[in-house]
């Protein structure tokens, strides 16, 4: 399939937008009607010289951009199994009732009589979010995880602010963490400790109870791991943390894999994020927008950011900083991501009570069919004494050093094969690594038409190495280069640089 | 109803290369004392008729015509934005991780960045951040890192940028011991006087100057560009990517120029949808880029000399630097800027100039014809784009806009919980979407409501 995606873009001019553009050009449909153009503005604070934008037909626009889209990997056209990531389906009934005109045309200030139905609609995800997460109260606000972990941090500090408790200056994170952890950290203001993992996946207990103390704000951990593997012993470290007055963050980009089995809250986690694009089915369009909504135990949820949603029985309305006085404050203009908080909404509905579980059960299943094929087909395991969660881990070390065709070459190559790559390098305690996260919306077809195109490429890293280190060879670009990228920036195109 | 599609027999042959005897079995590793029982207060699930129905419902009521902007703009939004946005090659895929399967992304980002660099008079743009508020926020942070003269955490912020970006910038800079110091305005006015600004405000980081500002009010951003160069400031401008079709871009005000951009790309073809999602536009010049939080996509070369596209400047970023990197942010807002980008392109220079003055010459129009009206008066004598104050002689503004609504008519925001000093006053917004007869109503309405609610009062 990518070889046809290829060869129907040969014969076709291939630029950017800009090359295709004429002066003169213009969409007198897309544009208002012509009025006057008297103006009370002081010629001092006009423009001199128009911006240089396209200047094409909407055809033109349409067919330049219908052709990018067609340069992409995305779930509805390729198997995408990007550990850490959940690039599950996005049901279509999804998008469709979300963009709704009455939606859609809702202004953020309005009265809230005005969006009832809307603000319903956030209320109750509110609500279901508290229950499938064990936690007391939830604030849908932020606008994606890196976001969702802000506030989270920024609560904890919140919290022993309030209590006095300032030479608290650190907080623990595993060195398997997702990178935003470490830097959400330094953001609230917090310097960072890394704590060992041990061969077995779990964190280093020993190393946790030296690392922790009166300086300790918190630990950031994320369950099941980054690692791909279920913390066994997450009660213990808890009351370890807690015995010491830390408290406990979740990281929520691994929800997909416990859904209805076990909760965040009942863990002994203080506060939790979670993906929204993720565990809920929004779409990751790109890199974004996500969301990434909050939850916390009880003792943090003065703290919670507004707006959140309040109904009294007859009316829902936007809770502010005058309702909770105590809160961190605002992260977004308005209520965050509402369109991608609806999506969510939409999707939970649609599962239901009954339908929550059977994420969990599927997509670990998913996982642990592919872990056993392809240890069946010689491939290494970075923890073979465990199960997988919802994704697990494989590592191409002897590959690397014995044909020296690395995880990177196995990735490029497996998009020849038409599969997106998985997580490649992440986390970075295992030496060339594939984080390989299937979902439970793929079927077993797919899974083994994956599985046999990685024995293929192990075979021809076996007898035609350079081959396999020069993959892609189907897609519209080869290898790029991404140093030259960074030394010779060329970030935004110039009239100049037309004749390329 | 969860969308998974395996047979019986799909999962008898995959336990059984497994080894397990059930799914429950690979669920071994969970403590038993922590497994739950059914989510009780979840409701069951609905099949996509059902729930068609029910968002339907929700969705309906009555559809006003609106008047409020104060951040989030109603314009129209071509036919084919949303189209071609949501087809399922950008909607469903991630953030561009492998290049190569990715150009399509990569590529619209490139010309993304191209657009906001030309339309802000900068060099640079990354790929988008949260939202304008939010934006700035990271562009505080940004210009405090940035400006090698100063060594404050210092920031001026004029009481005339909106309060909401205000708190948020609040929130998300104030753990890391940076100070926001409210400038004042005038009264008369509406926008900051740059003779009222001190002589020696010592050692500061950055000035912020809104254009237009929250009260849509023109700023005289060229006085203090250069006042704030003069003292040793980085500018950071917020913007309105609509106004820039008509107005100075940044990069020329004053001698020198802003630092950093920043602004809500929401009028750039997003539907107001409640509030979001929208996203924050970011740009600087190139000396400052190795400072710009965010995703930044750059062209290079393939293996075949062939040009193409990958994320670039990622140094800065967290998961190569973790606990050193300029942001915590770890995406941009995609496929949102995937709309913008169309939005920009459909409607050219040209056509967003002509957005940007019918908004502006329908606002003034609806200004004239309110301020016409017994009881009302516009707060300020200055220039806007396509906002504007009007103040409401002895009624309080609530009720007046409860009785707008009542008339299906969203007259605008109250400005009383932000700015008390300004009495009974109201934000009012028209885009290019207002008709002559739109403003008709509005004038009409108003016009009975004053009458009214004067009456009732004397």
């Amino acid at each position: 399939m990518s070889n046809e995606m290829n060869s129907d873009l040969s014969h076709q001019k291939d630029g950017v937008i800009f090359e295709k553009s004429h002066s003169g050009r213009t969409n007198e449909c897309q544009s208002p009607r012509e009025t006057s153009t008297s103006s009370v503005i002081p010629t001092s604070l006009l423009r001199k010289s128009p911006p240089l934008l396209p200047e094409v037909s909407e055809m033109q626009a349409v067919r330049h951009f219908t052709r990018l889209s067609q340069k992409n990997f995305s779930i509805d056209t390729h198997f995408y199994p990007l550990g850490s990531c959940t690039m599950k389906y996005n049901p279509r009934a999804c998008n469709t009732l979300a963009m709704l005109p009455g939606f859609l045309n809702y202004h953020p200030l309005a009265p809230v009589e005005m969006g009832q139905g809307f603000i319903s609609c956030m209320y109750e995800l509110q609500e279901i979010l508290k229950e499938v997460t064990g936690m007391k109260e939830v604030s849908l606000t932020p606008m994606a995880g890196a976001q969702g972990e802000f506030a989270g941090m920024a609560m904890v500090r919140a919290y022993h602010d309030a209590r006095g408790d300032t030479a608290r200056c650190e907080v623990i994170c595993p060195d398997a963490a997702h990178g935003t952890n470490p830097a959400t950290a330094v953001m609230c203001g917090y310097k960072v400790k890394e704590i060992p993992t041990k061969a077995d996946g779990d964190i280093d207990i020993d190393a946790l109870k030296e690392a922790i103390g009166p300086q300790t704000a918190g630990i950031m951990l994320t369950n099941p791991s980054t690692v791909g593997v279920f913390e066994r012993r997450i009660t213990e470290i808890a009351q370890i943390v807690h015995d010491a007055g830390g408290l406990l963050y979740y990281d929520g980009a691994n929800l997909n894999a416990i859904l209805g089995k076990v909760r965040p809250g009942d863990m002994g986690f203080d506060v939790i994020h979670m993906n929204l694009h993720k565990t809920f089915s929004t779409p990751h369009g790109g890199g974004g927008p996500g969301a990434g909504p909050v939850g916390v135990s009880d003792r943090l949820i003065p703290f919670l950011p507004v707006p959140m949603v309040g109904y009294d029985g007859e009316q829902y309305r936007w809770l502010t900083k005058k309702d909770r006085p105590q809160s961190i404050g605002q992260l977004s203009a308005f209520a965050g991501n509402a369109g991608v908080l609806m999506r969510a909404y939409i999707y939970a509905r649609l599962l239901g009570r009954e339908g929550m579980p059977r994420i969990a059960e599927y997509s670990t299943l998913n996982a642990n069919y592919m872990m056993a094929e392809l240890q069946k087909k010689g491939f290494d395991l970075a923890f073979p004494s465990r199960r997988a969660t919802h994704e697990f881990i494989v590592t191409l070390k002897r590959q690397a050093k014995t044909l020296d065709v690395s995880a990177m070459d196995f990735a490029k190559r497996l998009l020849d094969y038409g599969y997106h790559a998985p997580t490649t390098y992440f986390p970075l305690l295992v030496p060339e690594c594939f984080l390989i996260e299937p979902t439970e919306t793929e079927d077993k077809d797919t899974l083994d038409g994956f599985i046999d195109a990685m024995a293929k490429i192990q075979q021809e890293a076996e007898t035609q190495a350079d081959m396999v280190k020069g993959a892609p060879y189907t897609l519209p670009s080869r290898r790029l280069d991404d140093v030259r990228a960074a030394r010779e920036l060329d970030i935004v195109w110039q009239p100049m640089s037309k004749d390329e | 109803m969860p969308f998974i599609p395996h047979t019986e027999n799909d999962v008898q042959q995959m336990l059984a290369s497994i080894g397990a005897s059930d799914i429950e079995a690979l669920f071994d590793e969970i403590p038993a004392e922590l497994r739950i029982g059914a989510l009780e207060k979840v409701p069951a699930g609905l099949n996509e008729m059902e729930m068609s129905r029910l968002m339907h419902e929700r969705a309906s009521g009555p559809q006003p015509l609106c008047f409020i902007g104060a951040g989030a703009y109603e314009h129209h939004i071509p036919a084919a934005i949303w189209e071609i946005t949501t087809r399922g090659e950008f909607y469903s895929a991630y953030t561009p991780y492998q290049a190569e399967a990715s150009q399509g992304t990569l590529q619209l980002i490139y010309e993304y960045q191209t657009m906001m660099a030309h339309l802000t008079g900068m060099e640079a743009s990354n790929a988008s951040l949260y939202d304008g508020a939010s934006g700035l926020a990271e562009a505080v942070l940004m210009a405090v890192r940035a400006n090698r003269k100063s060594k404050s955490k210092r920031i001026l912020m004029p009481a005339t940028v909106n309060p909401a970006y205000r708190s948020v910038a609040q929130t998300i800079v104030e753990n890391q011991g940076i100070t926001l110091e409210l400038v004042d305005y005038q009264l008369d006015a509406g926008c900051i006087d740059v003779a009222s600004l001190p002589a020696e405000p010592g050692d500061v980081a950055a000035l912020v100057i809104p254009q237009p500002n929250f009260f849509g009010v023109l700023e005289d951003v060229n006085a203090l560009t250069d006042w704030a160069h003069a003292h040793g400031m980085l500018v950071i401008a917020v913007v309105n990517p609509t106004s820039l079709a008509l107005l100075t871009p940044p990069g020329e005000w004053g001698e020198q120029g802003a630092d950093v951009v920043c602004g809500e790309g929401q009028p750039l073809g997003v539907p107001l949808a409640g509030g979001g999602p929208y996203f924050g536009f970011m740009c600087c010049n190139l000396k400052h880029v190795r400072q710009m939080p965010g995703r930044i996509v750059g062209r290079t070369v393939d293996a075949d000399g062939k040009p193409g596209f990958v994320l670039t400047l990622q140094a800065r970023e967290q998961h190569i630097r973790r606990s050193k990197a300029t942001s915590n942010i770890c995406t941009n807002q995609g496929l949102v800027v995937t709309a913008a980008t169309i939005y920009m392109t459909l409607l050219g220079a040209d056509g967003l100039k002509k957005v940007a003055n019918s908004s502006h010459q329908n606002t003034q129009n609806l200004s004239e014809q309110l301020s016409a009206i017994d009881g009302v008066v516009t707060a300020f004598a200055s220039p806007t784009f396509h906002e504007f104050v009007i103040k409401l002689d002895g009624v309080p503004a609530a009720d007046v806009l409860d009785e707008l609504m009542a008339d299906g008519v969203l007259g605008g925001f109250n400005l009383g919980e932000h700015y008390p000093e300004l009495g009974e006053a109201v934000l009012v917004c028209a885009t290019e979407t207002k008709t002559e007869g739109d403003i008709a109503i509005y004038r009409n309405a108003l016009s009975r409501v004053m009458s009214k609610l004067k009456g009732g009062a004397a």
